[in-house]
């Protein structure tokens, strides 16, 4: 009786093992599915796996080495990308909001002559900078006064250290926009503080410290370190004399047989912080006569004798 | 090269493919990502056995799963696939293995028609399976199909241009070495 029991179960034992080694691949097939399955949803329904976190170490740093590698092609977007941020980051500093000033209030003189017979021409008004780019190639500053306080277009700016910064382009209630001199479509009549002799500065867009002086004819003689200054006579914005910069380099431009002036810039446009707008009082004066005279000269012209 | 280096070489190039090039790619289409990673599992030697098929297939799939954040999704379509291949390559080759030398599936070795249906009903099974299993989340039936079809042209087309592009050295199985 225990015999045929015994017979049996190795019968039936037999036969399960042998089930199974026919069905041995189907097995591991229903197997691996069922792990796969069981991964799948287990992180589906938890978020999280077994075994991701050694996985993710392995991916990670396989990953990061790629990312070394594409970094370098988003390098100079991901610069802008940070310079962008970095901007935004800037004017949410406390240092930018201030009271509005109303300290300074220009009243027009009506003396316009005061005792010792000078009078005034050119009326400064302080502003401070809250947006300054150096990294473009069209630089533009934003400062804190605007139309409200007085501001007008193509008014002077200068630093602190009264050199010159730029011209307001643009006016709104509260705030301004200076064309700086580092703007690639900048352009400032100046003259050399020795010899008086003037030409037009601009900007190449490469170096914020460096500004380009053209055609500077090889008459004059320059030497390194000369001073650059606004040229009074050519230009309604600027009062004379103020520092532009100085001469770094002194290159011919064997083109135009002239000399081509690298200027070390004055102002720091990296450290702009508190800047003087500076207003020509009599320039719509002078501008009206500028006009009127064109006009006349043209009618003239036509205006057979 | 031995068989274990060459198929281990195959196995990484395939998984960087995928990883860093077709998955970075911009998409063609929201529902269209080119998968050719597991023509690795098409080209394993004849020689693997089933086992072995099943255990390869399950862990290039759960190591391209780890690099996609996906755990389990693509091992469970390519142990499936792992399983089925067998089958197909028994009815698909010649019954007569005297005359029949080659090493791993490759149009020289089965003929072209033989394997194109080969590589298009493992293809077409891996993305049903796998997009099968997407769509339990978020199910649509359109875009199942869709998805399905088009994720499968682009695949085959990949595998017949890197079919062209690299002929696989003919390597015979000799009694010699």
């Amino acid at each position: 009786m225990g015999f045929g029991i015994l017979v049996l179960k190795s019968f039936i034992l037999r036969n399960v093992f042998l089930f199974i080694r026919r069905y041995f691949t189907f097995f591991t097939f229903l197997l691996l599915q069922g792990v796969a399955l069981w991964f799948l949803f287990s992180y589906n329904r938890f978020h999280r796996v077994k075994f991701l976190g050694i996985a993710n170490e392995m991916t990670g740093r396989i990953n990061s080495q790629y990312n070394k590698v594409e970094d370098y092609f988003n390098l100079k977007e991901e610069n802008k990308r940070v310079h962008r941020l970095n901007d935004s980051l800037m004017n949410l500093l406390r240092g930018n909001f201030e009271k509005r000033d109303t300290s300074v209030v220009f009243v027009k003189d009506t003396m316009a002559y005061d005792t010792t017979g000078l009078y005034r021409r050119y009326f400064a008004k302080p502003a401070t900078v809250v947006y300054n780019t150096v990294n473009s190639e069209k630089n533009y500053i934003q400062i804190n006064r605007g139309s409200n306080q007085g501001i007008r277009d193509n008014s002077g700016v200068i630093s602190s250290d009264g050199t010159v910064v730029g011209v307001v382009v643009n006016v709104s209630p509260n705030f301004s926009q200076v064309l700086s001199l580092l703007h690639v479509q900048s352009r400032l009549v100046v003259s050399l503080k020795k010899s008086g002799e003037s030409g037009t500065i601009e900007w190449d867009g490469k170096d914020p410290r460096i500004l380009i002086l053209k055609r500077m004819p090889k008459t004059v003689t320059i030497n390194k370190g000369d001073s650059i200054v606004t040229s009074g006579n050519n230009t309604l914005i600027f009062p004379k004399g103020l520092l532009v910069g100085t001469v770094a380099e002194i290159r011919v431009d064997n083109a135009s047989g002239t000399y081509m002036l690298k200027i070390n810039t004055a102002t720091n446009f990296y450290s702009l912080q508190q800047v003087h707008v500076i207003e020509n009082i009599e320039k719509e004066e002078q501008t009206v006569l500028l006009e009127d005279t064109k006009n006349k000269m043209d009618q003239t012209l036509k205006s057979p004798r | 090269m031995s068989d274990f280096v060459r198929n281990t070489i195959r196995f990484v190039l395939f998984i960087l493919l995928q990883v860093y090039v077709l998955n970075k790619i911009p998409h063609l289409h929201r529902f269209i990502t080119p998968y050719i990673y597991f023509l690795f599992i098409l080209w394993l030697p004849f020689s693997v056995t089933r086992q072995w098929l099943l255990l390869i297939g399950f862990f290039t799939g759960l190591i391209l799963d780890y690099f996609m954040m996906t755990p389990g999704l693509h091992a469970a379509a390519c142990v499936l696939v792992a399983y089925v291949r067998p089958f197909l390559i028994n009815l698909l080759t010649p019954k007569d293995l005297s005359e029949f030398s080659y090493r791993e599936p490759s149009p020289k070795a089965m003929q072209w028609t033989p394997y194109a249906v080969y590589v298009l009903v493992l293809t077409l099974l891996h993305h049903t399976y796998m997009v099968f299993l997407e769509w339990l989340d978020v199910g649509n039936f359109l875009n199942f199909i869709i998805k399905v079809v088009s994720t499968t042209g682009i695949s085959l087309l990949l595998i017949f241009t890197a079919e062209l592009l690299f002929p696989r050295k003919l390597k015979f199985r000799t009694n010699t070495a």
